[in-house]
């Protein structure tokens, strides 16, 4: 039993990863829908969730078992393999794609191995093809469901969305050449560190600066593949009843919302990865003070959770809330204590401050932006996102050979 | 038997299923769905040689945009069950007989070359997407060069083929 555990430790610390990702980013989804309904309802000028639990932290909890246990009809002539196997599938590929994201730069030792953070070897050389792979076949989950829903409604959501995901799939792989020129490399970490050649810029030195436009046609046409607003044609309530999902129901319409807020954070991790410095620090490495910065804003936020747990209406709010902001502090504290703890929680500490921020974007973008029009929607994708990333491909590759013919360094 | 062996068998046995169901199976989205099962076990296979790139393009290219289209036109079309004629059952015993004689072709060439099955590991240019654009850009880049002129000239033709006569 232990030779067999000591030859397969590298197999048994890549299960436990998994598994753990797997939680974190399901439980991430589960609080991304009430961050959701929370911001847009403060956009227009409502309260939000706020009945089961306290400020409604519940509310996702409730909606899981609701899911869990709603019946579940299969509408008559549908085509049933492919019925069953569209949220599947398209679970399954959103939830992959995660899997190649690193989520820190050092390795964590533990028992003398290093584990690092994030599924995929560190050292995979085809990162981000691996993602746009994936990603490709992101389609067939939306186009299938559609399909084989035989209904009308479903049929033209999911035309729409392989039509759209196809148009865009192009201007979202030819945006990010640019980055990959000037990393000269598919390997996401490699995408980080060349971003830190000048630790002094800090914010400066990121590739959203020279890659301004790069950003720009990534972003949007990231948020089209993501089929959220202004982009959500494929479920375009007022037109299409639900869109592809309309004859779906229970669990299995939760796999299709599943994948939707798995792939908002995927999309989120390759912004904040390609063009905002990853785990960067915003700030020059030689301001060391601002290493306290995370204890410096979970103190504050724990105690103040505290505080407002303390006043709060309920019992179960004045127990839960008050709990939960000491957890939060401590763990604040923790960081001031162990300098090492500090230094490590360094990169995963900015890379999700970003990722939430993005998160926030998107989140703000479904409060304030009205829906494409689908003919503009198509224009869009193709006479302006298209080629201007080529153009952008193009300027990039003549600054990169303008430097390498006269040095500019 | 060791892993990669293993994987191997899995995913070769994936490819030659999905391939026999693309042929069986009687409605045209099920036979693509086959058809992208067949591209993605052969990226697999890509992958277990060490050619990633190669691995992520075939999926990228085939398994994504290709199939893709065909599923598309296939939903838009909203094509059914596909109808046997008289001529498409006359053609199942003559192709069966031709499947027969390319697999005992491709087992005999194996058999004479001597060579023991084993997963081949690509170590050389096709391994890495340095060697792969050097390849492409610097050995081969007149014959590449053409292949784009063919394909942009294909791209113009079914332009001009599917624009609408100007009333």
């Amino acid at each position: 039993m232990r030779a067999l555990l000591s030859a397969n430790v590298e197999l048994l610390i890549t299960i436990v990863k998994i598994a753990l990702l797997l939680f974190i980013v399901l439980t991430v989804n589960a609080y991304l829908t009430w961050f959701e309904r929370k911001v847009v309802a403060h956009i227009q000028s409502r309260w939000g969730p706020h009945r089961v639990g306290p400020h409604g932290l519940l509310q996702p909890l409730a909606d899981g078992v609701k899911f869990l246990f709603k019946e579940d009809p299969t509408p008559a002539g549908v085509d049933k393999f492919v019925y069953y196997l569209a949220p599947l599938l398209a679970l399954a590929l959103a939830l992959t794609s995660i899997a190649i994201i690193p989520f820190g730069p050092q390795p964590l030792r533990l028992f003398g191995h290093d584990i690092y953070l994030g599924i995929a070897p560190p050292d995979l050389n085809i990162g981000i093809l691996a993602l746009f792979a994936i990603t490709a076949l992101g389609v067939y989950g939306v186009a299938l469901a559609g399909w084989s829903s035989n209904s009308k409604y479903p049929l033209l959501g999911g035309l729409r969305s392989s039509a759209q995901m196809v148009s865009y799939e192009l201007a979202l792989t030819m945006s990010v050449v640019g980055v990959l020129l000037m990393a000269g490399s598919f390997n996401l970490r490699d995408i980080i560190n060349a971003q830190a050649r000048h630790p002094q810029l800090g914010i400066f030195g990121w590739n959203v600066w020279p890659q301004i436009l790069g950003f720009f046609c990534f972003f949007t046409a990231a948020v089209a593949e993501t089929n959220r607003v202004p982009f959500d044609l494929p479920e375009a309530e007022s037109e299409l009843v639900a869109g592809f999902h309309t004859e779906y129901a229970s669990f299995k319409f939760a796999m299709f919302f599943i994948a939707e807020y798995t792939s908002m954070i995927t999309v989120s991790c390759l912004c904040t990865i390609m063009f905002f410095g990853g785990w960067l620090s915003p700030f020059p490495t030689s301001w060391t003070l601002t290493h306290y910065l995370p204890s410096m804003i979970l103190i504050p936020f724990g105690l103040w959770v505290i505080m407002d747990g303390v006043r709060y209406e309920t019992v179960f709010g004045r127990l839960v809330l008050p709990a939960v902001g000491a957890a939060i502090a401590l763990l604040g504290l923790v960081f001031v204590v162990l300098p090492s703890v500090n230094e490590f929680i360094q990169g995963p500490f900015w890379l999700l401050s970003k990722i939430l921020t993005f998160l926030f974007v998107y989140v703000w973008m479904r409060g304030t932006l009205p829906r494409f029009r689908y003919d503009q929607l198509m224009a869009f994708g193709w006479k302006l996102l298209l080629p201007v990333s080529i153009v952008n491909v193009i300027l990039t590759s003549f600054v990169i050979l303008a430097k390498m013919q006269w040095g500019a360094r | 038997m060791t892993a990669p062996l293993i994987v191997f068998f899995v995913l070769a046995a994936l490819a030659v299923i999905g391939a026999i169901n693309l042929i069986v199976q009687k409605h045209p989205i099920h036979s693509a769905l086959s058809l992208i099962v067949v591209m993605v076990a052969l990226a697999g296979l890509y992958l277990l040689m060490g050619a990633e790139f190669v691995a992520a393009v075939q999926i990228i290219v085939y398994g994504g945009a290709i199939m893709v289209l065909f599923v598309f036109v296939i939903m838009l079309l909203n094509a059914g069950v596909e109808e046997h004629t008289s001529i498409s059952k006359m053609a199942g015993a003559p192709g069966l007989l031709l499947v027969v004689a390319l697999a005992g072709f491709v087992a005999a060439t194996l058999a004479r070359s001597g060579a023991s099955v084993q997963a081949a590991t690509q170590t050389g240019a096709l391994s890495s997407t340095k060697g792969i654009s050097e390849m492409v850009f610097k050995d081969f880049v007149y014959p590449f060069e053409l292949t784009s002129f063919l394909i942009l000239v294909a791209i113009l033709g079914a332009t001009v083929l599917a624009q609408r006569e100007k009333s």
